[in-house]
C-alpha cells in the first residue's frame, strides 16, 4: 500500500498492532481498574498476539482467559463497568461480535438511558478484508452499531490514532466498539508522539490536502484513498482531498461539511457493503445540509453486496480497489 | 386449608440430579398442587437457616409477602382505569420465591430481578411509590419514564434492572460478582431466570462463565410451569432444571417456592457457599404463575382447574399464614395490624403518585452518552426551532431562513 511512513527516523517507529498493544499496557499501568477479557488472549496473547506479553506483565486476573462465549464475555463486561471497572473485551475476529448483537444492542447500549447506569467498556477486534480470510474473518459490520443509539464507533486508519483512539476509548464513559483492520497491523507503522496523547473520539482527520474532489473514507480504504490520489495527482492533475473519519458514531459532520464546501465533489468509500453501508448515511446527511454546495452527485465506492469470498480473484473483485476509486474519481470531476 | 405450610424441607445429600420427581405425568410439572416436594441439599429442622431468624424477621417475610400482592392489585385497579400506560405482570402466587429469596442477602450485595419479582426489590429497598410512578409513566418515576414495569435498578440499594431479552442477566451478574472477586470484596451477587430463559445462550454463557471463574453467583431459576404460554414440557428434555447444575459443574438446589421459609434456606445455603468462596450455585424454585404472562393475557392455554387447585391449596401467603398462627402464635390482631400498615402504605403511595407529572417531552433527548450529554432534536419537530439553528442548518443552506420557518 502506498502511504506507509517513510521517515527518516525508523527507530520510534511502531506498527499500527503494537500501538494498540502499548495503549493497552500504558491504560492498564494508570488505572487499576483497566482490564482485558477474551479467548486465548493470556498466555497465548492473542490470535494476532496484540495483548502478547501482557498476562505476564499483568497477571491472570487482569488478563482473563475466557471460555469461547461472546455474549458471557460482553454481559459481564457490562457488568463489571457498572461497577467501576474498565472492561476491554477481544472479539477474536470481529465477525464474531454478531454472536453479542443482543447484549450489545439491548443491553450495553441502553443501559446508561434507560437506567443510569454507566457502562464503560471498550469491545475491541481483528477486523477487514483483503487478507483471503473469507467469509468469516473478514467483515467489517460497523454499519449495524452506528444504527444503534448509545454506542460509540472507531476504526483508525493510523498507528498514531490506533493508540491516541484506544486511549480515548478505554477512558470514555460509555461502550465503544474499536475495530482494529487486521490488514494494517502490520502493514502500517506510525511515530508515536511523545507522552500520553489522546485522539478524541468524534474527530476527522484530514489524510491528504485537496481541492478538487473529496473521498470519505474510513480504515483501510484510507489507504487506498491516498494511493489512488496520487495517482489522480500525476496522471490527471487532478487535487484529491482524503478525508480519514477515524470514528463512525457520532460522525464528524463538521469535518464532512467542511470538505464538501472546500471541493463540492464528494465520493465516499468504504470497504463493507453497499446496501445500508455507512456511505448511505454520510450521503444522506450532505444531500440534506449541504445539496447547494454539490456541483455533482455523491457518489460511492464499496464493496459488492457479497459475502466475502476466499479465492484471490474474489475477494479482489468484490472489495474496493485502487482503480475503482480512480475511476469513480474520474467521474466526479468530469461531472 | 394449605397443607404444605407444616411439612419440613426433605433431607437430601446435596447432590444435584437426586430430587425425586414431583407430581405425575412427565415429572415436570406438578400436576397436582397438593404434591409436596422433596428438597434434596436442604438442611432440616434446626439447622435451618431460618431456625436462626428472629420473630419479627419473619412477621417480615409476611409484610414484603403482603406488600407484593397488595401493591399488585393496586396497580390491576390503575391499570384498568387506563393510568398504568403499559402492560402489567403479575407475580400472583410467587410470592413466597421473590420475598423468601431476596431476604437471605445482606444489603452489601447484589440482586438482578425478573419480572415476577417485584417482591425482591422491594426487599432490596425499592418504594411503592417508585413502583407505582415506574408503571405509571411518571416523570419522576425512577426511570424517568423511559422504561417500563419493575425494569430499573439502584447499585446502592443493591438491586440491577432488568432487560426484556431473557437470559442476558446472567452475564451482566457475572460481571457484577466478578468485580466483587477482583476486588475481594465480601459481596454476593444473585440472578433470577425463569423456566424459559434457561433455554437462551445468554443463560448458558453467563452461568458457564461465572462457574469457570468461581464467581459468588447465586441463580435461581423460577419454575412457574410457563413460559409466557409454553409449558416446560416444551422448553426443555431435561427432567428437572436443576439437573442443569450437573452440567455446567456447579452446586444443584431444590425447594418449594411456595414455601417462604424453604425459599430462605435454601437461597441463604447457596449465599453462605459463594460468599466463602464456593462458587455458583443454580438453584431451582417450585412454583406456580397464575396470572397470565402480562396481564392481557387469558391463559387460554392453562387445563382447566389447574389455577384454581393452585389458588386453593398452595397459595405461598395461606400457607405462610398458618405458619405464623401455628408456629409463631401469631394472633388475628397481630396479622390484621400488618394488613392495616401494608393498606396504608399503598394508599398513601397511590396518593403521592398520582400527583406526579408525566416527562418532559425534551427529556428524551438527555443521557444517551456521557458525552455528549444530550442530543439535538431533529429540525423538523415543532417547537424547537432553537436547536434547529445549531443542528441540521448548516453553513451555505442557501435558501433556509430562520423567519420563514418560525412562521411554519
Amino acid at each position: 500500500m502506498a502511504g506507509l511512513s517513510v521517515g527518516e527516523c525508523l527507530m520510534a517507529e511502531i506498527t499500527y498492532l503494537e500501538a494498540v498493544r502499548e495503549a493497552l499496557v500504558e491504560e492498564m499501568e494508570r488505572d487499576e481498574n483497566v482490564f482485558c477479557m477474551g479467548e486465548d488472549i493470556g498466555a497465548y496473547g492473542g490470535a494476532f498476539k496484540v495483548t502478547d506479553g501482557l498476562a505476564a506483565r499483568f497477571g491472570e486476573a487482569r488478563v482473563i482467559d475466557t471460555p469461547i462465549s461472546e455474549i458471557g464475555i460482553v454481559g459481564a463486561a457490562a457488568g463489571a463497568g457498572h461497577m467501576g471497572m474498565r472492561p476491554v473485551v477481544e472479539m477474536q475476529f470481529i465477525d464474531f461480535i454478531a454472536n453479542a448483537y443482543d447484549i450489545l444492542t439491548n443491553y450495553v447500549a441502553t443501559a446508561r438511558y434507560r437506567a443510569f447506569l454507566p457502562c464503560p467498556m471498550v469491545v475491541r477486534g481483528p477486523s477487514g478484508g483483503y487478507v483471503r480470510g473469507g467469509p468469516f474473518h473478514s467483515q467489517n459490520p460497523e454499519a449495524g452499531f452506528i444504527h444503534t443509539p448509545g454506542l460509540k464507533v472507531v476504526y483508525p486508519a493510523t498507528a498514531e490514532d490506533a493508540k491516541g483512539l484506544m486511549k480515548a476509548a478505554i477512558r470514555d464513559d460509555d461502550c465503544v466498539l474499536f475495530f482494529e483492520h487486521k490488514y494494517l497491523y502490520r502493514r502500517i507503522k506510525g511515530e508515536m508522539p511523545a507522552g500520553d496523547t489522546i485522539v478524541p473520539i468524534g474527530k476527522a482527520r484530514i489524510a491528504r490536502e485537496g481541492r478538487d474532489v473529496s473521498i470519505i473514507t474510513y480504515a483501510a480504504t484510507v489507504w487506498k484513498a491516498l494511493e489512488a490520489a496520487e495517482q489522480l495527482q500525476t496522471e490527471d492533475n487532478l487535487s484529491v482531498e482524503v478525508v480519514d473519519l477515524r470514528t463512525l458514531a457520532p460522525l464528524d459532520d463538521d469535518a464532512i461539511f467542511a470538505t464538501v464546501r472546500k471541493t463540492n465533489r464528494v465520493l465516499v468509500l468504504h470497504e463493507d457493503t453497499r446496501t445500508g453501508g455507512i456511505a448511505g448515511e454520510i450521503t444522506a446527511r450532505i444531500n440534506e445540509s449541504c445539496f447547494e454546495w454539490l456541483d455533482a452527485p455523491v457518489l460511492r465506492v464499496t464493496a459488492h453486496d457479497i459475502p466475502l469470498p476466499y479465492a484471490p480473484s474474489l475477494e479482489d473483485f468484490v472489495l474496493p480497489q485502487t482503480s475503482d476509486i480512480v475511476r469513480a474519481v474520474r467521474r466526479l470531476a468530469a461531472y | 386449608m394449605p397443607t404444605g405450610g407444616k411439612r419440613k424441607a426433605g433431607t437430601g445429600n446435596g447432590e444435584p440430579g437426586t430430587a425425586g420427581r414431583r407430581g405425575s405425568g412427565n415429572g415436570k410439572r406438578a400436576e397436582s398442587p397438593g404434591s409436596r416436594f422433596p428438597v434434596p441439599g436442604s438442611p432440616s429442622g434446626s439447622d435451618r437457616a431460618s431456625a436462626r431468624l428472629t420473630r419479627d424477621q419473619k412477621l417480615d417475610l409476611y409484610y414484603w409477602m403482603r406488600l407484593t400482592r397488595s401493591l399488585e392489585e393496586r396497580l390491576v385497579a390503575l391499570y384498568r382505569q387506563t393510568k398504568v400506560v403499559g402492560g402489567l405482570f403479575r407475580s400472583l402466587g410467587q410470592e413466597a420465591d421473590a420475598v423468601g429469596s431476596a431476604y437471605a442477602l445482606e444489603r452489601r450485595d447484589i440482586l438482578s430481578p425478573l419480572i415476577r419479582n417485584l417482591g425482591s426489590m422491594l426487599v432490596k429497598g425499592a418504594t411503592p411509590l417508585e413502583i407505582l410512578r415506574q408503571y405509571m409513566a411518571k416523570g419522576d418515576s425512577p426511570t424517568r419514564g423511559r422504561e417500563l414495569n419493575i425494569h430499573f435498578g439502584d447499585t446502592d440499594r443493591g438491586f440491577i434492572g432488568q432487560i426484556s431479552p431473557l437470559g442476558d442477566m446472567v452475564p451482566v451478574m457475572a460481571g457484577v460478582t466478578m468485580t466483587f472477586k477482583m476486588r475481594r470484596q465480601d459481596r454476593v451477587g444473585l440472578v433470577y431466570v425463569g423456566d424459559g430463559a434457561t433455554s437462551t445462550g445468554a443463560f448458558h454463557e453467563g452461568i458457564n462463565f461465572a462457574a469457570v471463574q468461581r464467581l459468588p453467583l447465586v441463580v435461581i431459576v423460577e419454575n412457574n410451569g410457563y413460559a409466557y404460554s409454553t409449558p416446560i414440557e416444551k422448553q426443555t428434555a431435561a427432567r428437572q432444571f436443576v439437573d442443569k447444575a450437573i452440567g455446567y459443574g456447579v452446586d444443584g438446589l431444590q425447594a418449594d417456592g411456595n414455601d417462604v421459609l424453604a425459599v430462605y434456606d435454601v437461597t441463604k445455603q447457596a449465599v453462605d457457599r459463594a460468599r466463602a468462596g464456593g462458587g455458583v450455585t443454580l438453584i431451582e424454585l417450585m412454583t406456580y404463575r397464575r396470572k397470565g404472562h402480562a396481564e392481557h393475557d387469558n391463559q387460554s392455554y392453562v387445563p382447566p382447574g389447574e389455577i384454581d387447585r393452585w389458588a386453593a391449596e398452595n397459595d405461598p401467603i395461606d400457607r405462610y399464614l398458618a405458619v405464623m398462627r401455628d408456629e409463631l402464635g401469631a394472633s388475628d390482631e397481630e396479622i390484621a395490624a400488618l394488613d392495616a400498615r401494608v393498606a396504608r402504605e399503598v394508599d398513601a403511595a397511590t396518593d403521592e403518585a398520582e400527583k406526579s407529572a408525566p416527562p418532559e417531552a425534551l427529556d428524551a433527548l438527555v443521557g444517551i452518552y456521557a458525552d455528549p450529554a444530550r442530543e439535538r432534536p431533529l429540525w423538523f419537530r415543532e417547537g424547537t426551532d432553537r436547536a434547529v439553528d445549531v443542528n441540521e442548518r448548516a453553513e451555505g443552506w442557501g435558501t433556509w431562513q430562520a423567519s420563514r420557518s418560525a412562521s411554519a
